[in-house]
């Protein structure tokens, strides 16, 4: 379970996240919606380390990560996406995926032996098909599609066995049909790995068709949190975000 | 990223799959075969003009190849390398000047030395990034070479260490034998070469290379970015420190120059030459140096003109080293086969 109590932070007078607590609970799948500006990747960055809270607590199973660095919550199981596919253009995926096991089992420092260790071929091997980058596992991570860039960055969050999965826009920058196959493959994946997945979306169509609870912010704070049937028609949701009710029977 | 990584990632040619087997055994085979092949030099050639080659190539390839675990794998534009050039030479030239130590006693008390002085530069250096710590490594270079410039009492100022460094015998190898100093200075390459090939391909070698493409996402897999860092740039300097204690024997002195800011502008040329994509692109870069070095010091003394325009040859005009050009020429070649 991660629980978010009284985060906050501050860029000098502008509150990026005002006292924003949250329960996710342990296989939950979450989006996060919210104006441009409203403190959605700050929410991630907090709670993963990219950024120190001002106050608060992020609770993953009782321990507060708050604080902490972003290799330490890592390895306390929160994995992240980034809205730019964040990857290493020169490895391939095949290379990515054994490098990030071996960093996940605490061997990036060996040097006694050689890449790739034979105990980290199966969970690498896992995360590809599971991905679907199997049949591109000898391309250099630079000379993939976006669509793919993208997946690999969710592969390289998801390899790492996280119990939390933060997915920062995770169609970001895709056109309409490969922005639907990334979403099944979320979908998918939460449905496969039982784990709690949380993503940024500005699609509402894809919010609303998957994500059984969303969390609305707005101006770092939180305007609404519920179900997509009671969030499309909150008034105050509507009057700072969704700009109509256009969306309340867009999707069934 | 910088330009050189992006020219590697946007390389659209496949790389073929990773090879499980472990590859020591033919890292070491071919190890083996160079120092035999190295060993049997003076048999075949016994000329001493090829020897001193070989034995500054050993102390110059050290250094540059070190270097490249910091450019090349790291991504750590290091403008200070070369103090560890200079501070090898120096320990390892007083050590035997001043104690009469036996020759590996100082030999390994001169990479202890290193390694304490690379882990307290390098903890303040390697949380800096890209210009910043280029600059802090140069900044550090020039603070150890105007010590040993200003300590004349231990170091003799700007004449350097003078009287020559003793060269006691130890288990029957006497370096003072031009033939010991040679077959010496080729196992302490061969065996740099094959620690740092060792590392290169290990789990942490890919683990810097995750760093040098990406460090934040690197950090978000688990990875402590700074420790890895610090590591290699010991390691790094610890395999600099070799290659000055092999020159530091080949002069029988040494000299502020060696840890001035233009050896590790060498260091850096020499990488531009041979090229950082590959392990050897520094060795091929260190023989090309020295080679472009005594040949035109010998016809004209603008020899800095001469090597100005190589290094625009290679900058502007092949905008990469002479390995790196060689291995994509081939890989483009075998993918075209393909077809």
């Amino acid at each position: 379970m991660l629980e978010i109590r009284g985060l906050s932070k501050s860029f000098g007078g502008v509150k990026a996240t005002d006292n924003v607590s949250l329960d996710f609970a342990d296989g939950s799948l979450t989006a996060v919606i919210g104006p441009n500006g409203a403190g959605k990747s700050t929410f991630f960055n907090l709670i993963t380390g990219a950024l120190r809270p001002d106050a608060g607590q992020i609770l993953l199973n009782g321990v507060d990560m708050a604080g902490k660095t972003p290799p330490e919550i890592v390895r306390n199981g929160i994995g992240r996406a980034f809205q730019v596919a964040s990857i290493f253009p020169s490895l391939t995926v095949e290379e990515t995926m054994l490098a990030a096991v071996c960093a996940d089992q605490r061997r990036a420092g060996v040097t006694h032996r050689r890449f790739p260790l034979a105990e980290t071929r199966d969970r690498a091997e896992h995360a590809m098909e599971l991905l679907g980058l199997a049949s591109k596992r000898n391309r250099t991570a630079a000379t993939l599609s976006h669509g793919d860039q993208k997946l690999l960055d969710i592969a390289l969050a998801l390899v790492l066995d996280p119990k939390v999965l933060l997915l920062d826009e995770p169609t970001a920058g895709m056109g309409t049909e490969e922005r639907w196959r990334m979403i099944d493959k979320v979908r998918e994946l939460w449905e496969k790995q039982k784990i709690t997945v949380v993503f940024i979306e500005h699609d509402m169509d894809i919010v609303f068709k998957i994500a059984p609870e969303i969390v609305v912010l707005c101006y770092g704070r939180i305007l609404a949190t519920g179900a997509p049937d009671a969030i499309r028609r909150n008034e105050a949701v509507i009057e700072a975000y969704l700009g109509s009710d256009d969306h309340a029977g867009a999707v069934a | 990223m910088t330009e050189l990584q992006a020219g590697q990632g946007a390389q659209p040619l496949e790389v073929a799959r990773i090879d499980a087997r472990p590859q020591r055994h033919r890292d070491l085979l071919i190890a083996l075969i160079a120092f035999v092949v190295l060993a049997l030099l003076p048999v075949l050639f016994g000329s001493k003009q090829l020897l001193d080659f070989v034995i500054r190539c050993a102390a110059y390839g050290l250094f540059a190849t070190s270097l490249n675990l910091l450019v090349g794998y790291t991504g750590l534009i290091s403008f200070g390398h070369g103090m560890f050039f200079g501070l090898g030479a120096y320990s390892f030239g007083l050590m035997m000047q001043k104690t009469g130590v036996p020759i590996p006693v100082a030999f390994f008390a001169t990479l202890a030395m290193t390694f304490v002085v690379a882990v307290v530069i390098g903890a303040i250096c390697v949380r800096l990034k890209e210009i910043y710590f280029a600059f802090v490594t140069l900044a550090f270079q020039m603070l150890i070479h105007s010590t040993i410039l200003s300590w004349q009492s231990l170091t003799g100022g700007d004449q350097g260490l003078r009287g020559g460094i003793p060269r006691p015998p130890f288990l029957g190898i006497d370096l003072s034998n031009h033939l010991h100093l040679y077959v010496a200075s080729c196992a302490l390459l061969v065996i740099g070469l094959f620690l740092m090939r060792q590392i290169a391909q290990s789990p942490f070698g890919y683990t810097l290379r995750m760093i040098r493409d990406n460090a934040t996402r690197a950090s978000f897999i688990g990875i402590d970015v700074w420790r890895a860092k610090l590591a290699i740039f010991v390691l790094a300097a610890l395999f600099a420190a070799t290659g000055g204690m092999i020159m530091a024997l080949f002069v029988s002195g040494a000299y502020p120059e060696f840890a001035y800011w233009t050896m590790s502008g060498e260091g850096i040329f020499i990488n531009m030459l041979g090229g950082v994509t590959t392990f050897l692109g520094p060795m091929v870069g260190t023989m090309l140096f020295l080679i472009l070095n005594d040949t035109v010091t010998r016809v004209t003394e603008y020899h800095g003109i001469v090597l100005g325009i190589v290094i625009l040859f290679f900058a502007i005009g092949l905008r990469k080293g002479l390995m790196d050009f060689v291995v994509e020429w081939f890989a483009q070649r075998r993918s075209e086969e393909r077809g």
